[in-house]
């Protein structure tokens, strides 16, 4: 085996439904891959850190869902995709963000509330979009993504070329949005036109403070697209996450129609920064996650027994990874908060017609009250 | 799953029994006595009262309906431990999980449970977690919900729902924790729409929801919450003094411990005034109060009327003040296009025009989504409403 690339054991990280095929149980993986996914996932987690650091020293404000915990899943579907396939998820999006094409200043001057943020500080935490990367968007509203990623698996459809493998669409949801009635209507839709969507469940087992046997009926995820096939994935290991969505992706994007892919995974922090997130599960369970799951620790330990890297090297690319993340937010700060002349008002419709800059007419955008002579 | 646990028939027994008993002990407090130069007096006719905010307000009521009326049940996502805003706090355990239960994540489905529920005869308190959600259940409220009775030739209906919903800005909500929907809900004929605008009348005018005989829409200002902390952390500097100011003022409240009734329907003369008719509903009559102070100063005196029942409104009592001051100002947090100012305003043009000394000025939420960096601006605050208090005073000399 070249010391470049080494083939790892996937064996248990699977499950399946409805499914005659399964995603491969080893994946060859080079050095260089392997060790761009634990950038990636080490900023992200370094990131979302930071926010909470932020968020108490008050520099931050309103909702905000960190994702730690859950990095392999975010960085695994990236890694198996192409630009061009589309992606939608839910306001727990700022690592999705990163992994289609963000940078860490744009996420938290977005943050922030500054114009050098990724929507110029309009919506805050849970909203993160990128067309280049054909990134659709975190979604405040629980479950909406579902039917919007229907409707971009219809285009991917529509678009395809004949002959050659259609571009899949992805939505990401939780355990808790997984029973929203619109996800349900979007099954059936998907499963009838045979579009090539992925439902894909980041099963953390809790939607807020509830848990998944309170608020779910049905616990195998995977398995509540009735006939459309199903795959349950280890989240907590990017390679895994990869084989898996690998897999996934060339079978609905081959016109076999949808597929349920849960994710088992979990998240460290709270649901938002102000849930502690320790009334509703224990302590020990956080603790025997993190000492025994651990996203990133799985990806250390594979780098190490690869003989990619060794401890020493780790522990530099880490350095060197706080210290960029570190820049990065104050290149965010260093950005304004968006004036309101223009754009308070601006996209909330076209600009273009040939009008000025804007879109609306003045008798509903109220009396402008710094002209007022009373004011 | 839960409710399976509930022996029903033996509630139902309970219920009769309870009902009657529940219906001689509740006081129904006149709207005619308001409008005095006393403010407020049957308030004291209710004996001991506790400082309440307007969370454990709700709180307060929603205990008492369970009390009285065993069919009663309460119901929404993670409302057992409390809910978001812990209007629920305690209850679980006081009156079991078969009767104060959580939801899945499922808006239109809590919504169309609490129709069916209701139909059958049972009390529904379904609780929508923030009114930005109430949107995914529209459909169930506007087609089920509001025309059950008109429908079906008044052989069901589902009077016994109430839906609360907390609602408006909290100085960082963005794009889906601050809005109020009030005027969506209210273009639907069949459904009342009510808006407290602190912990005492919100106990009131809870209670009467809940036992209306026709389905309310409940919308909380959560502006009023103080400790909205659990969730929700007020944080960003340039805007703290002034939500806290809000926040801070209206936080609690001398709430009776009786079980009393406000009625729906019926607006409420805050403040009696001479020169201008200031109308508005939930939080922002906090804002309002403000302005009215400010224009005090300036010899302008103001009456503030809080319009409490969106749906079904009170034109009357506002068409008898702007009979007396000649001069509207309807101020809302929602966008003003078709906000619900608007049907005041048109209302009002029509029925004393004649009688208006200058344009009616609507003071409002600007016509664009709820930007998270933008809330101070978009806010109606009171130096807009001073503003157009003393722009008609300028038109009417
Ligand atoms: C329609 C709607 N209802 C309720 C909420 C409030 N809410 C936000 S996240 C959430 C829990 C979602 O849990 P899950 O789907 O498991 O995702 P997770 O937070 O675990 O990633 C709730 C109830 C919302 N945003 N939208
Ligand atoms: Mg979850």
């Amino acid at each position: 085996m070249s010391s470049d690339s080494a083939t790892f054991d996937l064996t248990g990280s699977f499950e399946t439904y409805n499914l005659e095929s399964s995603p491969s149980d080893t994946i060859t993986m080079s050095k260089s891959e392997l060790l761009s996914h634990f950038e990636l996932m080490y900023t992200m987690r370094r990131m979302e850190i930071t926010c909470d650091n932020e968020y108490k020293a008050r520099n931050i404000r309103g909702f905000c869902h960190l994702y730690d915990g859950q990095e392999a899943v975010a960085t695994g579907i990236n890694a198996a995709f192409d630009p061009e396939d589309s992606w939608i998820t839910s306001y727990r999006c700022h690592c999705t963000a990163l992994a289609r094409g963000g940078s860490v200043s744009s996420v938290l001057g977005e943050l922030f509330g500054n114009v050098g943020g990724q929507t110029k500080g309009k919506g805050g935490s849970m909203h993160f979009y990128n067309k280049a990367h054909n990134f659709f968007g975190g979604q405040g509203i629980v479950g909406a993504q579902v039917p919007v990623g229907l409707g971009l698996a219809f285009a991917n459809h529509y678009n395809a070329t004949p002959g050659k493998p259609m571009q899949v669409a992805i939505a990401c949801y939780g355990d808790g949005a997984a029973n929203q009635g619109q996800i349900w209507e979007s099954a059936n839709m998907a499963s009838l036109w045979k579009l090539p969507m992925i439902f894909c469940i980041e099963n953390n087992h809790y939607g807020m403070g509830t848990s998944m046997d309170r608020h779910s009926s049905h616990s195998d995820y995977y398995k509540m697209g009735n006939h459309i096939p199903g795959l349950r994935v280890d989240g907590m290991n990017i390679l895994a996450v990869k084989e898996g969505m690998r897999f996934v992706k060339d079978y609905v994007g081959g016109g076999n129609g949808p597929m349920y892919v849960e994710m088992m995974t979990y998240r460290y922090h709270g649901h938002s920064m102000s849930d502690p997130g320790t009334t509703y599960r224990n302590r020990e369970e956080i603790a025997l996650t993190r000492s025994t799951r651990d996203p990133l620790e799985f990806v250390k330990r594979t780098l190490i027994e690869a003989n990619f890297a060794d401890a020493e090297e780790i522990k530099e690319i880490e350095k060197r990874i706080r210290k960029e993340v570190a820049d990065e937010v104050k290149v965010a700060k260093a950005s304004s908060p968006p004036t309101i002349e223009p754009h308070l008002f601006e996209y909330v419709y076209t600009s273009g017609g040939g009008k000025e800059q804007n879109e609306f007419p003045p008798h509903i955008r109220m009396p402008d009250f710094a002209k007022s002579k009373f004011y | 799953m839960l409710l399976s646990k509930v022996p029903l028939h033996s509630r139902r027994i309970a219920a009769n029994q309870i009902r009657s008993n529940a219906r001689t002990s509740s006081t129904l407090l006149e709207p005619t006595a308001y409008s005095s130069s006393n403010p407020e007096p049957p308030y004291a006719t209710l004996g001991s009262t506790t400082k309440l905010n307007l969370f454990s307000a709700v709180n307060s009521a929603l205990k008492t309906a369970l009390e009285t009326d065993p069919t009663a049940i309460l119901f929404g996502e993670d409302i057992a431990f409390g809910g978001v805003f812990r209007c629920s706090q305690g209850l679980r355990d006081e009156f079991g999980e078969g009767r104060v239960f959580n939801t899945p994540l499922s808006e239109n489905g809590i919504a169309g449970m609490a129709v069916g529920y209701a139909s059958a005869g049972g009390t529904a308190i379904g609780e929508i977690q923030f009114g930005d959600y109430i949107f995914p259940a529209m459909d169930q409220i506007v087609n089920e919900m509001a025309k059950f009775r008109f429908r079906s030739g008044n052989q069901w209906n589902c009077g016994g729902v109430t839906l609360r919903a907390p609602c408006g800005a909290v100085g960082h909500g963005g794009l889906y924790h601050s809005q109020s929907p009030e005027a969506y809900l209210a273009h639907t004929p069949g459904l009342v729409v009510v808006m407290p605008r602190g912990p005492r009348c919100a106990k009131g005018l809870l209670l009467s929801s809940i036992r209306s005989k026709d389905p309310v829409v409940f919308l909380e200002p959560k502006v009023t919450f103080t400790n909205v902390s659990i969730w929700l952390r007020l944080s960003y500097s340039h805007l703290r003094c002034f939500i806290f100011q809000i926040l801070y003022r209206s936080a609690v409240e001398e709430v009776p411990d009786a079980d009393y009734e406000i009625p729906l329907g019926k607006a409420e003369v805050m403040r009696e005034g001479t020169d201008v008719t200031i109308v508005g509903w939930g939080a922002q009559l906090r804002t309002l109060e403000t302005a009215c102070d400010l224009a005090a100063k300036e010899g302008i005196s103001c009456e503030l009327i809080d319009l409490r029942t969106i749906l079904p409104w009170d034109s009357k009592t506002i068409l008898e003040s702007v009979m007396k001051t000649g001069k509207l100002i309807v101020s809302h947090e929602a966008p003003i296009t078709c906000g619900f100012g608007a049907e005041i305003v048109a209302t009002m043009q029509q029925e004393c025009f004649f009688c208006l000394e200058a344009p009616i000025q609507r003071v409002c939420g600007y016509d664009t989504p709820f930007g998270l960096v933008y809330e101070k601006y978009y806010l109606p605050d009171e130096k807009k409403n001073l503003d157009a208090i003393r722009k008609v005073m300028e038109l009417s000399r």
